[in-house]
C-alpha cells in the first residue's frame, strides 16, 4: 500500500516573530502601506443587496494610465497552485471592511467578515503583448509567463486581454457569486448572470470555448458542502496563500499571511499545524524541487478536492481528493467507480498504481467531453502539463504496481472470475 | 399555420422577459431562450412553477436550479422538448440542489452526459417526461436519464427513457422512492436502484434494456442499501447487447438479465410479469461476481453478499435461451445442451461464510425463491467446477417488506 499519500502535515514553516508586533509596529506597517496613496483614491464599496450593472461599482479594481490595478486597502494574493482555467492568469484580490480583520477557521480556511469582497480577474497575455493598449482579441498566450504583470497586483493592459472578473461577495446571508464580463476595448466589465461562451484561441493550443459561469455554476465548485448548498472561498486557505508575493513599493516581496498580519487584516496566530485542525503548506505544482507526490496532492486538491471531498457534491462518488484525505481507496486506488458512466473511458479503476493509462483519473483530465471530463466545469482544454504531473505521480507510485483483481484474503471467499458477468476482455 | 402557433406559443413565453418574439428556433441560436430560462431558475421563488411551452428548443450548456419549492412544468413530454444535440458545456442537461422540486411533461434529449440529476434534496417528484438518446443505444450516450441520488422521498411516475448508456432511472444513494409505471427502453440497466433504501418500484414497462431492472450495492459509499420490492412490473425481451463503458457497475450485465441483485439486501421480488429474457429472468449476484472486487479498492466493512432475498409469484416465459458471454454460454450448453434453457433464476452461489449456520444462511437472510422451479448455483466460490440446479434451501418465505410511504 501506498504510504506517500498518509503524510501527517509538516511543522509551519514560517516567521514566528510576528506574534508579538507591537501596535506601534503595526501603525508603522500601516503607514508604509498607505504611503503611495493619494486622499481621493477609490476605495472599494461593499453592496449589500442587489449586484450592481458593472464592476466598476464595486470599485475594487481600477485602470488608470493604462494599468489595471487594486483600489485602496485592496490586497491582492496568489495561490501555491492555482486551479487551471483553460491557461488564463488570474488576477487575485482580497477586500475587508476598516476595522475588521479575518480569523483562521477549521482546515486553515480564512474566516471572513460581512462585507468583504474578493476579486479574481481572468486574463491572458496576449501574443501582440507591447504593440499599444485596446487591440481586439486575437490570438492570446498560453504561457505560465508572467507577461504584464506589474509589482502589486497591477497589469499593464497593453501586454494582456481581460476576459472577466468575478466576485465572491461576503453578504449578511452567505457568500454570494457574481460574474463581469470585460468588453474588447477593456474599459468596462459588465454583469453577466446567466453565463455565456467567448470563442478564444490560444497560441499553440487553438480555438475553443471559454465559458464564464452562470450564478449557479458558480456554486457548482464553491458550495464545497452539498448538504448545506452554502458557498465559500476556495483559494483563501492557509495552506495555499503561505507563499511570498510581490507587493513592490516599500513592501516588496513578503509571505503573504505574514503581509495580512502586519495590516492587522488577519488574526495573529496561526492555528497549531496539528492533523485534526491544522495545516500543510501546499506545495505548487510546476516546483520541481518539490516531491513529486507534494505537487500532484496539490494539484488535485485545488481542482478537485472542491467538490470531491466528504462532504462535497461529488462525495456520492466515493472519491476524495482534497488535502485532508488519507485513505488509499477515497484517493482512487484501486477503486471502482460508482456513476462515471461513459467518463471510465473503459477502464475499470480510478488509480492503477504504475499504469496512468489504465487509471480513469488520467482519461477524465485528459478529455474535452463535456459527458466525461473531469473537472465537469471550468476548463474546455486539456491542462497539459497538470495531466503530465497526474501521470508521473501515478507512473511512479511506490509498490507493486497493478491492482489484483480476485480479491483473496482469508476474511473472504476467493473468487477465480467472473463468471456471472459478461466478458470484460 | 405551424408557424404560426409556434410564434403565438413563443410569445407567451416570452411576454414576461419585455424581448421580441422570434419564429423557430435554429441551431446557433441557442442563445436567447436557454439565457431566459436559466435566469428563470436563478431568479425563481419558492412555489413558483415554470412553465416552458410547447416547442422544441435547443440549449448548449446545462441548465441548473438550486431554489427549493419549484415546480418545471412543460406542455407534453412530446410538446416541449429541451434538445442539447449541440450541448457545449456542463455535465448534465438539468442539474438541481434543491428539495420541493417536480419537473414534469416535457421531453430532455441527447445530453452529452446525464439527462438529469438531482444532488441532495427531499420530496422530489419526476412525471411525465420523455428522456430520450434519439440515435438509439450508442456507448457515446449519456450515462443516466433520470439521476436522484443522496435525496429523499422520490417520485419517479409515468416517464419513458429511452437509449442511457448506463442506466435509464438510477437512484443511488437515497431512501424512500417509489418508481412507476415508468417506461424504460433500450437503455444499458432500465430501471437501477443503487445503495438505496426502502424503493418500490412497480408497474414499469421495461424492455430492449440490456439489464431490465437492478438493485446494486457498491462499496467505497456512504450508504448501503436494503429494502427494495420489484412487483407488477413487465420485464420482456432485454437483449440488447451490453453497450455501456466497461469499469462502469452495469458494464458486468449481461445481456438477456431481467432482474439483476447485486449485494444488496433485503429485496422482494414477487407478481411481475417475466418474459423471453435470454441469459436469465433474475440473478442474484454478489459483488465477487462483478469482476470489481480488489483487495485494495474495497473497503473492508463491505459486505458482497446478497442476502434475504424473497422472490415469489412471479409469471415466467421463454428466456435462458441465449445467454451472454463465453462463460455463461459454456455453461448452458455444458449442463442443457444446445436447444436447452436456464432456468427462471440464476445464483452465483457466494454465501458470506461466517453467517452460515450447519451450511445454511439463518433463516432471515434466507434467498428464498419460490414458484420459479429450481435455481442455477453456479458454484462462484468452487470456481464454477460444480454448478447444480437445485431447490435446496431455496424454498422459504421471509416476512413480506412494508410499501413505501410517501405521504403525497
Amino acid at each position: 500500500m501506498s504510504g506517500r499519500s498518509l503524510q501527517g502535515p509538516r511543522s509551519l514553516q514560517r516567521p514566528r516573530a510576528l506574534a508579538g508586533l507591537t501596535a506601534l509596529s503595526a501603525v508603522l506597517a500601516l503607514a508604509a502601506f498607505l504611503a503611495g496613496c493619494t486622499p481621493q483614491e477609490a476605495q472599494p464599496v461593499f453592496h449589500a443587496e442587489r449586484n450592481p450593472a458593472t464592476l466598476a461599482d464595486w470599485q475594487v479594481l481600477q485602470i488608470r494610465a493604462g494599468v489595471l490595478g487594486p483600489t485602496k486597502g485592496v490586497i491582492p494574493y496568489e495561490l501555491n497552485t492555482p486551479l487551471f482555467s483553460d491557461y488564463a492568469h488570474k488576477l487575485r484580490t482580497v477586500w475587508l471592511p476598516a476595522g475588521t480583520r479575518a480569523g483562521y477557521g477549521a482546515d486553515g480556511a480564512l474566516q471572513l467578515p460581512v462585507g468583504s469582497i474578493l476579486s479574481k480577474t481572468f486574463y491572458y497575455p496576449r501574443r501582440d503583448a507591447g504593440n499599444g493598449a485596446g487591440a481586439s482579441q486575437g490570438a492570446l498566450q498560453a504561457t505560465a509567463a508572467a507577461i504584464g504583470v506589474l509589482a502589486g497586483g497591477r497589469l499593464a493592459l497593453d501586454q494582456v486581454q481581460l476576459i472577466e472578473t468575478r466576485l465572491l461577495v461576503r453578504r449578511a446571508q452567505g457568500w454570494q457569486a457574481v460574474s463581469y464580463v470585460w468588453d474588447d476595448s477593456q474599459r468596462h466589465a459588465r454583469l453577466q448572470r446567466v453565463g455565456e461562451i467567448i470563442p478564444l484561441e490560444l497560441e499553440g493550443v487553438g480555438k475553443f470555448d471559454y465559458v464564464v459561469p452562470d450564478i449557479n455554476q458558480c456554486a457548482a465548485c464553491h458550495a464545497t458542502d452539498v448538504e448545506r448548498a452554502t458557498l465559500a472561498p476556495i483559494g483563501l486557505k492557509a495552506r495555499h496563500l503561505d507563499r511570498d508575493h510581490d507587493y513592490g513599493g516599500k513592501v516588496g516581496q513578503k509571505n503573504q499571511l505574514v503581509h495580512l498580519e502586519q495590516l492587522g487584516l488577519l488574526e495573529a496566530a496561526a492555528p497549531a499545524a496539528s492533523a485534526s485542525d491544522g495545516w500543510t503548506r501546499a506545495a505548487s505544482w510546476n516546483d520541481e524541487s518539490a516531491s513529486l507526490d507534494s505537487r500532484a496532492r496539490a494539484y488535485l486538491d485545488i481542482n478537485c478536492g472542491h467538490c470531491h471531498n466528504r462532504q462535497g457534491p461529488a462525495d456520492t462518488s466515493g472519491l476524495a481528493l482534497d488535502a485532508a484525505e488519507t485513505s488509499p481507496i477515497a484517493l482512487g486506488v484501486c477503486k471502482s467507480p460508482v456513476a462515471a458512466g461513459r467518463g471510465t473511458g473503459n477502464k475499470k479503476f480510478d488509480i492503477v498504481p504504475g499504469h496512468p493509462d489504465e487509471s480513469i483519473m488520467v482519461y477524465r483530465m485528459a478529455s474535452q467531453d463535456p459527458g466525461e471530463m473531469m473537472p465537469e466545469l471550468g476548463r474546455s482544454l486539456v491542462h497539459r502539463e497538470g495531466l503530465e504531473l497526474i501521470r508521473r505521480w501515478i507512473a511512479e507510485w511506490p509498490g507493486a504496481p497493478g491492482c489484483a483483481q480476485e480479491a483473496s484474503n482469508s476474511a473472504r471467499q476467493s473468487a477465480s472470475s467472473a463468471r456471472l458477468s459478461r466478458s470484460q476482455g | 399555420m405551424r408557424l404560426a402557433v409556434a410564434a403565438l406559443a413563443l410569445l407567451g413565453w416570452l411576454a414576461g422577459c419585455g424581448q421580441r418574439p422570434s419564429v423557430e428556433q435554429t441551431p446557433g441560436d441557442a442563445g436567447r431562450f436557454q439565457r431566459e430560462l436559466q435566469e428563470k431558475l436563478l431568479d425563481a421563488k419558492p412555489g413558483e412553477i415554470i412553465e416552458i411551452p410547447a416547442g422544441r428548443h435547443l440549449l448548449d450548456r446545462s441548465l441548473s436550479l438550486r431554489v427549493s419549492g419549484v415546480t418545471i412544468r412543460g406542455a407534453g413530454m412530446n410538446a416541449t422538448v429541451l434538445s442539447f444535440k449541440g450541448q457545449r458545456v456542463g455535465a448534465e442537461g438539468l442539474l438541481v440542489n434543491a428539495s420541493d422540486f417536480t419537473l414534469e411533461n416535457l421531453a430532455i434529449e441527447d445530453t452529452r452526459g446525464d439527462a438529469v440529476k438531482i444532488n441532495e434534496g427531499e420530496r422530489i417528484t419526476l412525471r411525465g417526461l420523455r428522456i430520450e438518446w434519439t440515435g438509439g443505444p450508442s456507448t457515446r450516450n449519456g450515462a443516466y436519464g433520470l439521476y436522484p441520488v443522496r435525496t429523499r422521498n422520490v417520485l419517479i411516475e409515468d416517464c419513458l427513457v429511452i437509449g442511457a448508456s448506463d442506466a435509464g432511472i438510477y437512484v443511488g444513494q437515497s431512501a424512500d422512492i417509489v418508481v412507476r409505471r415508468n417506461r424504460a427502453h433500450q437503455n444499458v440497466a432500465g430501471i437501477e436502484i443503487e445503495n438505496s433504501r426502502r424503493a418500490d418500484v412497480y408497474e414499469n414497462d421495461v424492455t430492449l434494456n440490456t439489464g431490465g431492472i437492478l438493485v446494486f450495492n457498491m462499496p467505497n459509499l456512504p450508504q448501503r442499501g436494503e429494502g427494495t420490492r420489484v412487483y407488477r412490473n413487465r420485464i420482456y425481451a432485454n437483449n440488447t447487447a451490453n453497450f455501456g463503458a466497461k469499469g462502469t457497475p452495469v458494464a458486468s450485465v449481461p445481456a438477456g438479465s431481467g432482474v439483476v441483485i447485486n449485494s444488496n439486501d433485503s429485496v422482494e421480488i414477487f407478481d411481475n410479469e417475466l418474459r423471453d429474457n435470454a441469459t436469465a429472468h433474475i440473478i442474484i449476484s454478489s459483488y465477487f461476481s462483478t469482476g470489481y472486487m480488489t483487495n485494495e479498492g474495497v473497503a473492508k466493512d463491505f459486505d458482497p453478499y446478497p442476502e434475504a432475498i424473497h422472490i415469489h409469484g412471479n409469471r415466467f416465459s421463454g428466456g435462458g435461451d441465449s445467454p451472454d458471454g463465453l462463460d455463461l454460454k459454456t455453461l448452458k450448453l455444458a449442463m442443457f445442451g444446445l436447444g436447452g434453457r436456464f432456468p427462471a433464476v440464476l445464483w452465483d452461489g457466494y454465501r458470506d461464510p461466517k453467517k452460515l449456520q450447519g451450511g445454511k444462511l439463518p433463516p432471515e437472510l434466507a434467498l428464498c425463491v419460490r414458484d420459479a422451479g429450481p435455481v442455477l448455483n453456479a458454484d462462484g466460490p468452487g470456481k464454477y467446477r460444480n454448478p447444480s440446479l437445485t431447490r435446496e434451501g431455496f424454498d422459504c418465505t421471509l416476512a413480506a417488506l412494508r410499501a413505501v410511504e410517501l405521504e403525497r
